[in-house]
């Protein structure tokens, strides 16, 4: 169970996810400290370490939109948030599934900051509001990405069967 | 039952008689491009191979493209560092299809692929940037992925669980007015389709006004089709596709263009008719909040960008110069010109359209991603408006979240230079 620490629109791109102009910036040990860079109160309550983990961000359709840069994803990552959100832009879906992001698909959710959120089965529930909301399936195309733990264990384990 | 062109393709790249949206295939990389970021995808690679004992070592070299280009020359110590890595790695696997920062052969990979022949109709190709979309102009399925997805297809040659994308026809017909370009059909079907309107989706382009466009408008669709979510913008090839690759590009080997089949499933088709369409502008901070110029004609703005890898080309300067020749740059307004490539800085010389740019006020930059992506050329200060022919207009997106980037054609750009408001070209100042 978290908490919503933070509650965003439709159309969140990766610049302002992540900033362009960190982009030379690449080690997922070096790019959290640019997370929501330009949402200067959020980045700073996660640099001072006041989101815990497991705390979520709620978005509307067409999270993660524009740029493939991964390091949207890796910013978000060394949080270990869940995002829930109503759409995902495709790249930053899969890449999110490539690195082992926690991000839900929930078209219909409903919550507001400070409300405890949980996932339970193929449901999240605002623990708050007492009401639940269904999670749509990842795409199944990436099942076995997930299954292994990300694609970089999956790639690694078909190199080694010589595929 | 029939094949859309995406179809047709993943079926032959994936070894199979046939595919329908919705399937999982994996298929076969023919060309696989990184810019900077090859530098994240080297330690990708580096990790997968990790505790293996074996040697990390890309699949085929000769189909890994890697081109310097989002920040040229470097803009920093650690930039200038990844570049250095990059180039240690392309020698040590001999990839042929790197370009460095050198006028003899740099310039934007969306433009340095085509121009090079490197894309070819019925390939399937993956990029490390989401405008990878680009390619399709030249009918080849061209898609953006991730760092980590890239180091798995230099391992592997293929892209692995690749779910075929659902296609959505478009049907263009009518001739553009005055002044009206590519760029003002893709804004308005962006704004049409809205930013999540075509995700997971290829939009396929079809009908006349496609037929009589030059590649480089083609490029122009395919490349913003990304604005609209869409895995790939596709045109299927034609003559005009020949005639670039070999007219242009210099391929002289046999080519396969795909057709898509007359009883292909789409999931809709869109028609749109350009002859009445004006002069578009997208607004601040979403590619769809699309507007005829007509509506935010007079707003000032500060500066004026006219390049990138969606209108960077020839005739993009050709339009913009020919506007501006004998005129200036309104004062109060800073215009900054970059090429999508320095063999097309190189042309732009030969036809006198550099002269044209710096004599008008013009700053002309070089090659490169300059400051589209806001790293490190053409900031902008707090409150400044631009207006661009770039692909974004994200808040931040020129480098300070405090600004505003509005997308438009090269002739609104030029025309607007010269008066220092956003302008319609149609009765603006030429």
């Amino acid at each position: 169970m978290g908490k919503v620490v933070l509650k965003l629109g439709a159309d969140i791109s990766t610049d302002d996810i992540y900033p362009g102009r960190y982009m030379a910036t690449v080690l997922p040990t070096e790019t959290p400290q640019y997370c929501f860079f330009d949402r200067t109160e959020f980045n700073a309550k996660l640099r001072a370490k006041e989101i815990p983990d497991g705390s979520v961000i709620v978005a509307e359709h067409n999270f993660g939109c524009g740029s493939s840069r991964e390091q949207a994803v890796s910013t978000l990552k060394g949080y270990n948030p869940l995002i829930v959100a109503k759409s995902i832009s495709r790249i930053f879906l899969q890449n999110s599934i490539n690195l082992g992001l926690n991000i839900i698909i929930c078209p219909t959710i409903v919550a507001e900051l400070g409300h405890e959120v949980e996932v339970q089965g193929g449901k999240v529930v605002n623990k708050t509001t007492g009401t639940s909301f269904a999670i749509e399936a990842l795409p199944a195309a990436r099942q076995a990405i997930i299954d292994a733990g990300g694609l970089i264990p999956y790639t690694r384990k078909r190199v080694m069967a010589g595929a | 039952m029939g094949m859309t062109v995406v179809e047709k393709i993943l079926a032959r790249a994936a070894g199979l008689p046939s595919v329908k949206a919705g399937d999982v295939v994996e298929p076969r990389v023919d060309l696989a491009m990184s810019h900077e970021n090859a530098a994240l995808v080297m330690n990708q690679f580096q990790e997968v191979y990790e505790g293996t004992g074996r040697e990390a070592k890309p699949w085929d070299a000769s189909k890994i493209a890697i081109i310097l280009d989002h920040r040229v020359p470097a803009e920093s110590p650690k930039t200038a560092t990844n570049q250095k890595k990059i180039r240690g790695f392309v020698v040590k696997h001999n990839i042929a299809k790197f370009h460095d920062v050198r006028g003899d052969q740099g310039g934007i990979c969306h433009q340095i692929l085509p121009e090079n022949g490197y894309v070819r109709p019925g390939a399937v190709i993956v990029g490390t940037d989401s405008h990878t979309t680009s390619h399709g102009a030249l009918g080849a399925f061209s898609f953006g992925i991730g760092a980590t997805e890239m180091a798995s297809v230099w391992a592997l040659g293929a892209a692995v669980n690749v779910e075929v994308p659902a296609t959505i026809k478009v049907v263009v017909s009518g001739k553009f007015g005055k002044h009206v370009e590519p760029k003002d059909l893709i804004l308005h079907l962006i704004g049409k389709l809205t930013a999540q309107g075509a995700n997971f989706r290829v939009i396929e382009f079809h009908g006349e006004t496609i037929r009589n466009m030059s590649t480089s408008g083609r490029l122009v669709l395919c490349n913003m089709s990304v604005e609209a979510g869409a895995t790939s913008g596709i045109v299927p090839a034609d003559a005009e596709t020949e005639r670039y690759l070999r007219d242009e590009a210099g391929v002289k080997d046999k080519l396969n263009p795909v057709q898509p089949d007359a009883d292909a499933v789409y999931e809709r088709v869109v028609e749109i008719d350009v002859s009445k369409l004006a002069p578009q502008i997208a607004c601040p901070h979403t590619v769809d909040n699309v507007k005829p110029v007509t509506e935010v004609a007079g707003k000032r703005v500060q500066q004026i960008v006219i390049g990138s890898c969606t209108n960077g080309r020839l005739d993009d300067l050709a339009t913009a110069a020919n506007i501006l020749r004998g005129k200036k740059v309104a004062d109060g307004t800073r215009m900054l010109v970059f090429p999508a490539s320095w063999r097309i800085y190189l042309q732009a010389m030969e036809k006198g359209y550099v002269k044209d740019f710096v004599t008008a006020g013009a700053v002309v930059m070089n090659p490169g991603c300059g400051p589209c992506l806001g790293v490190h050329q053409g900031a902008l200060g707090d409150d400044e408006v631009a207006l661009a022919t770039t692909n974004r207009n994200f808040k931040g997106r020129m480098g300070n979240p405090k600004s505003e980037v509005h997308l438009c054609s090269p002739a609104v750009a030029a025309a607007s230079a010269i008066t220092g408001v956003i302008t319609d070209p149609r009765q603006g100042a030429n």
